[in-house]
């Protein structure tokens, strides 16, 4: 029943989540891009360009960035006017350098940027790229995104960077909730639903076209889809009183649901327009949550009350092996790293009335059941959802335990830097794939 | 087309047989109807006789027509087939009311829409005799509207919304838990007496929780109180067809106070009106 051969971390006090995979944390310095031309948007493109990349840089969990008060003074703007010693000694003492120019010229926004190794003299260009677009905020953050993950997979052991990638999430407002959408640094968030009802649990699709979540109507919560091609909603067919926390398949074949259609809330899987249904859980007091192993599509991890108190259980995706990963507590929302061998989930572990437990943000290797606490002491946490390169988790938190005050909130998946991503109202989040 | 054919062969290969059939085969309908042709027989046929006038051309008595008319079944459902069969003998033009002329002896296949008497008329050189059968036809009743529900313009058939919460009042639940309470139970056994006497009432009941804990869980615990309350009522007599039945985990509160009592508050199921 053991699925995953020990990973590489197995022998370390602390789980191996994939936060430091592939390169040992790197030193890079960040300077100022140059402003070329006279164009007056210039100035403000540039800063929002500036804050965008060092963020994107300092977030990505695999560099020691140089502090802006280290760097060296000026703005070098092409390789001819860098002077690379200059990072590579101290205090910048930096190994690589990223730097560039940006200009507003005939209407587009050009951006040429560069990324070199400030050890190597002789041949120290290690990325050269441009990019032309629309002259507008957006854009210069885009463009910023776009070259921060062109440094984060070179310098990242081949790891995709996720400066691209997005967070689905539902947004209270005015005592409905809709599905909302924002950058995966929490920048432009903005609504994509407007169905004018309590919308939950969003999962996107994995190849980013559609998203699945859960919406009341007459009949009770029941799984609807929003395709983000066409722009609006599309068929799901559901069955039953209550249908809800949506789970796609690697693949985007597949969704994993909570039905209640055979009477008790069970696991089914149906194909993507909900038809095909097959029921893969049978057991009494409710089964919800489930997420496939994203690394095979074989797994599934899950929330089942079948003993008690809800637990995380993991089985095969044909409802077979069903192992029990937590004996105590109260379990909720689990998500499966990328890389198939850590679970994420928030976990009360001394629930119950008047008990002053906590719910915070567990992570557990799966082939050991080892876990590791990330989040102490913030107040109640839920929703962990992996980052596509497993080296961030975002997550919901309240401080003080209201709804009506949870904000997202992102962190390394060793627990380490954790920052609002979002105002209150804003609850279960969903990373994108990809 | 096939099964006119059919019928028609059915007809003239029984009506060889007449006779016998009606000989051997004796039924209520079948005994009412040689009565009745005894009867107006006998009336009709005394007047034209003058024995002075028919005294030297004694031949036998045209004897006056017989005649059945049965139906099978003799009850349907709105919608369904009955299947007339009549016999006749001695009968020159046979009629039936509603169908118009037909054979001296033949099988229909009709389909009432109310309960209805078919009457046969057979006239023959002996007299003229009738038969009837009656179809009945079960229509489903329509509810009957109650007095005050039809003086007021809205489905108020439902009874009041302040007689119904105080006839089937919330059932509150134990913390994480689905299974109703004694006071669940009595509330049940209340709400079900009260349902069962007012057979139009249709209900949603509402699973709710506190806000502590999962969302996604508690959609699953508030439809797991919703259904032991459905439950209840069902095995105390209620139609399930009468009950629905919304889950709102934590989504939808009744009061946001940290404390044991509003936790209890929305550790509920909530009986409304289906309007």
């Amino acid at each position: 029943m053991v699925l995953f051969a020990p990973s590489a971390g197995g022998g370390q006090d602390t789980i191996f989540t994939g936060t430091n995979s592939g390169a040992s944390t790197v030193r890079i310095a960040v300077a100022d891009f140059k402003v070329l031309g006279s164009d007056p948007q210039s100035a403000a493109l540039r800063s929002t360009f500036d804050a965008t990349l060092y963020a994107d840089l300092a977030t990505a969990g695999i560099f020691d960035i140089v502090s802006k008060s280290l760097m060296p003074p000026g703005t070098p703007g092409t390789p001819s006017e860098i002077q690379l010693p200059n990072y590579a000694n101290a205090p910048a003492s930096a190994a690589f350098v990223g730097f560039g120019s940006l200009n507003v010229t005939g209407g587009k926004l050009i951006v040429n940027g560069y990324l070199f190794d400030a050890k190597n003299l002789q041949y120290p260009q290690i990325l050269a790229k441009q990019y032309s677009d629309e002259p507008s905020e957006d854009s210069a953050r885009q463009i910023a995104h776009q070259f921060a993950d062109e440094i984060i997979l070179r310098l990242g052991g081949g790891t995709p960077g996720i400066a691209e990638t997005k967070i689905y999430y539902s947004q209270a407002s005015g005592g409905n909730k809709e599905i909302y959408v924002m950058d995966y640094d929490g920048a432009d968030g903005h609504a994509i639903t407007h169905l004018g009802t309590i919308s939950i649990s969003p999962r996107v699709s994995p190849d980013n076209t559609r998203v699945a979540f859960a919406s009341l109507g007459k009949n009770g919560f029941q799984i609807r889809m929003w395709s983000l091609v066409l722009g609006r909603m599309v068929n799901f067919n559901s069955f039953g009183d209550l249908n809800q926390s949506p789970a796609w398949s690697p693949d985007g074949r597949e969704l994993a649901y909570s039905s209640t259609r055979s009477g008790t809330p069970s696991i089914w899987i149906s194909d993507s327009n909900g038809t095909l249904a097959r029921r893969v859980t049978s057991f009494k007091g409710g089964d919800v949550s489930p997420v496939y192993n994203p690394r095979t599509g074989a797994q599934m991890a899950f929330i089942s009350g079948r003993t008690g108190l809800p637990q995380l259980y993991t089985m095969n995706s044909d409802g077979s092996g069903v192992q029990p990963m937590t004996d105590g507590g109260y379990v909720s929302s689990p998500s499966w790293s990328p890389n198939g061998q850590v679970l994420a989930f928030a976990w009360d572990r001394k629930y119950g009335p008047g008990a002053p437990g906590g719910q915070d943000i567990y992570v557990m290797e799966v082939a050991t059941h080892k876990w590791q606490q990330l989040t102490h002491d913030g107040g109640r946490c839920d929703f962990p959802s992996w980052s596509p390169d497993g080296r961030h988790i975002v997550y919901a938190n309240s401080s003080d335990g209201r709804a009506n005050h949870t904000r997202i909130w992102t962190m390394l998946a060793d627990g380490t830097q954790q920052r609002p991503l979002t105002g209150p109202g804003a609850d279960m989040p969903n990373w994108s794939w990809k | 087309m096939d099964l006119r054919m059919q019928e028609k062969a059915m007809m003239t290969s029984r009506s060889t047989q007449s006779q016998s059939f009606l000989t051997s085969r004796v039924g209520p309908a079948l005994l009412l109807a040689i009565a009745l042709a005894a009867v107006t027989g006998c009336g009709k046929k005394t007047a034209p006789i003058n024995p002075a006038s028919t005294a030297p051309t004694v031949t036998a008595p045209v004897p006056a027509p017989t005649a059945s008319l049965t139906a099978d079944p003799l009850a349907i459902d709105l919608g369904g087939s009955v299947v007339l069969n009549w016999r006749t003998t001695d009968s020159t033009s046979v009629a039936i009311d509603g169908i118009g002329p037909v054979n001296v002896n033949g099988t229909q296949t009709v389909s009432p829409s109310s309960s209805t008497n078919f009457h046969l008329v057979a006239k023959g050189d002996g007299g003229t005799v009738e038969a009837n059968v009656r179809v009945t036809v079960r229509v489903p009743v329509a509810p009957t509207v109650p007095v005050e529900a039809a003086n007021s313009n809205t489905s108020a058939d439902m009874g009041s919304e302040e007689v119904f919460h105080q006839n089937v009042p919330d059932m509150y639940f134990d913390y994480d838990s689905a299974s109703l309470r004694p006071d669940g139970e009595a509330a049940a056994v209340k709400a079900a007496s009260y349902l069962v006497a007012h057979p139009d009432i249709r209900i949603v009941i509402g699973g709710y929780c506190d806000d502590r804990g999962s969302a996604e869980y508690n959609l699953a615990l508030g439809e797991n109180r919703a259904n032991a309350a459905k439950t209840a009522l069902v095995n105390a007599g209620v139609a399930p067809a009468r009950i629905r039945v919304v889950s709102y985990g934590k989504e939808k509160q009744f009061c946001t106070d940290e404390t044991e009592a509003c936790w209890q508050q929305n550790r509920r199921a909530q009986f409304s009106l289906d309007r």
